[in-house]
């Protein structure tokens, strides 16, 4: 991997916009935050692909786009193929010389959670298969929000969606949260990374290695939906910042499948419950409910800081 | 800024429905969504950039221009919210270190 050099603060990322607004996401929108400043680390060269879903409709009502860089979509299960089929055609350019071969062009596809774990998930494992040199991004609101808050593979334990219920029988989602980004890395990529927006540089700076190195790279944001999760637009921020403080949500990168970091290391941890009472999705949960996910987290961490070899994350102290 | 109300007819339309401007949905203001209206103290403001770095539409610019606080201080630049694009979701309200953007209600 070559050694990209990285942001050290905001002051840094460049002041160019390549997402216009007038888009229509939702007031607050953590999408919105994602994809521009992933836009601001990519730069004009790129070419983006993105997947039915929330960004996709969002942003391009005919006759509109609020996309400055070439920019298509085809279905929602085929994002990773789309993708590869543009990354292989700018190879065939270059190599043509029908485009000038030194010029670095990126391939990002940006999906949802349901166009990536679940319906674009064959097409993913194919194009990470083959070693296409694209970044893909997804955006883990962990439902299928533009349809209207469905279930997904990524929804977590517990929550209520509209086809995860709560009534008298069922309370929210039975199964866990699918560990997307751990099934990508064991396809042995050059770079997998969990990020979060409330973190901006580490995200940033993760889009940043994930353009530089020479094959696939797999960046999993998290990207809490205010109209889905249930909370007021202006506590997005908030409450992804909580996700990780509460070990909900780790940040962590994977080089050349060697390399593990926790990059964002939290030596205190808030309980669950901050997170999770923060959102109407999981109103239902009683203590008993939430003491059964602290315990999962607590768990999880154990494994993470295993794999590190130390604590970086530390034990529950508020 | 004016914005064209009307969407444009078939016939103003090229070839192959291509859209021939990049980022042409600025031509769609969103203002008025807001219901609450975020107003930034250009004196208690740090020039932190945060909430420069966390809106989504964009609607929260740095513009090149000199501001001079009652206090003295003098900065290069100043933050600037264009009321035509913000949707009033308050995350810059929330999430300014030092609470320098208020947030009142629109009223008509
Ligand atoms: C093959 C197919 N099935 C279903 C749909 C309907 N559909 C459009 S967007 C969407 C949900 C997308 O969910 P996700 O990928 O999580 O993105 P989000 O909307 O949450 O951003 C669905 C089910 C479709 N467009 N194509
Ligand atoms: S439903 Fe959620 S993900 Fe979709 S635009 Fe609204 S806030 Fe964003
Ligand atoms: S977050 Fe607050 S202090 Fe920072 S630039 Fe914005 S208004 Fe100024
Ligand atoms: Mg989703």
């Amino acid at each position: 991997m070559s050694k990209p050099t990285l942001y050290k603060s905001i002051f840094e990322l460049p002041r160019e916009e390549y997402l216009s607004p007038g888009h229509g996401l939702c007031a607050g929108c953590l999408v919105g935050t994602i994809v521009r400043v992933l836009l601001k680390v990519a730069g004009p060269n790129t070419i983006v692909v993105t997947p039915t879903g929330c960004l996709e409709v969002s942003t391009t009502p005919f006759p509109y786009t609020a996309w400055k860089v070439p920019w298509i979509h085809v279905a929602f299960e085929n994002a990773a193929a789309v993708a590869s089929g543009v990354e292989a055609a700018v190879k065939a350019l270059q190599r043509k010389g029908l485009v000038d071969p030194s010029k670095k062009i990126n391939v990002v596809a940006i999906g949802g959670d349901g166009g990536t774990v679940d319906i674009g998930f064959q097409a993913l494992s194919g194009m990470l298969e083959r070693g296409h040199r694209v970044m893909y991004v997804l955006y883990d609101n962990e439902a299928y929000m533009n349809t209207g808050i469905q279930r997904s593979g990524a929804t977590p334990f517990k929550a209520w969606t509209t086809t995860t219920p709560v009534g008298k029988v069922l309370k929210g989602k039975l199964q866990p949260k699918k560990p997307i980004a751990e099934i990508v890395a064991a396809h042995k990529i050059p770079y997998v990374a969990t990020a979060n927006p409330a973190y901006i540089i580490d995200m940033a700076n993760k889009f940043r290695k994930g353009l530089s190195v020479d094959g696939p790279s797999f960046i999993h944001v998290i990207q809490p939906c205010t109209t889905g999760w249930r909370f007021d637009p202006r506590y997005g921020i908030k409450i992804a910042r909580l996700a990780t403080e509460t070990a909900m949500w780790i940040n962590w990168e994977l080089e050349n499948n060697e390399v593990f970091r926790v990059t964002v290391p939290v030596p205190k941890r808030k309980h669950v419950k901050h997170y999770i009472r923060a959102q109407g999705r999981f109103n239902h949960l009683t203590d008993q409910d939430i003491e059964e996910i602290q315990r999962f987290i607590d768990k999880e961490v154990e494994r993470i800081n295993k794999m590190v070899g130390k604590e970086v994350i530390g034990p529950v102290v508020e | 800024m004016s914005f064209e109300k009307k969407l444009p007819s078939w016939k103003s339309i090229p070839i192959g429905g291509a859209i021939l401007k990049p980022g042409n949905f600025a031509e769609r203001p969103t203002g008025d969504w807001r219901v609450f209206r975020p107003i930034i103290n250009q004196d208690k403001c740090l020039r932190c950039l945060i909430c420069w770095a966390i809106c989504p539409e964009p609607a929260i610019y740095i513009i090149d221009k000199p501001y001079r606080t009652s206090s003295g201080r003098e900065w290069k630049f100043t933050l600037e919210i264009d009321y035509n694009y913000c949707k009033g979701c308050g995350l810059c309200v929330e999430e300014c270190p030092v609470k320098a953007i208020d947030f009142v209600e629109e009223v008509k």
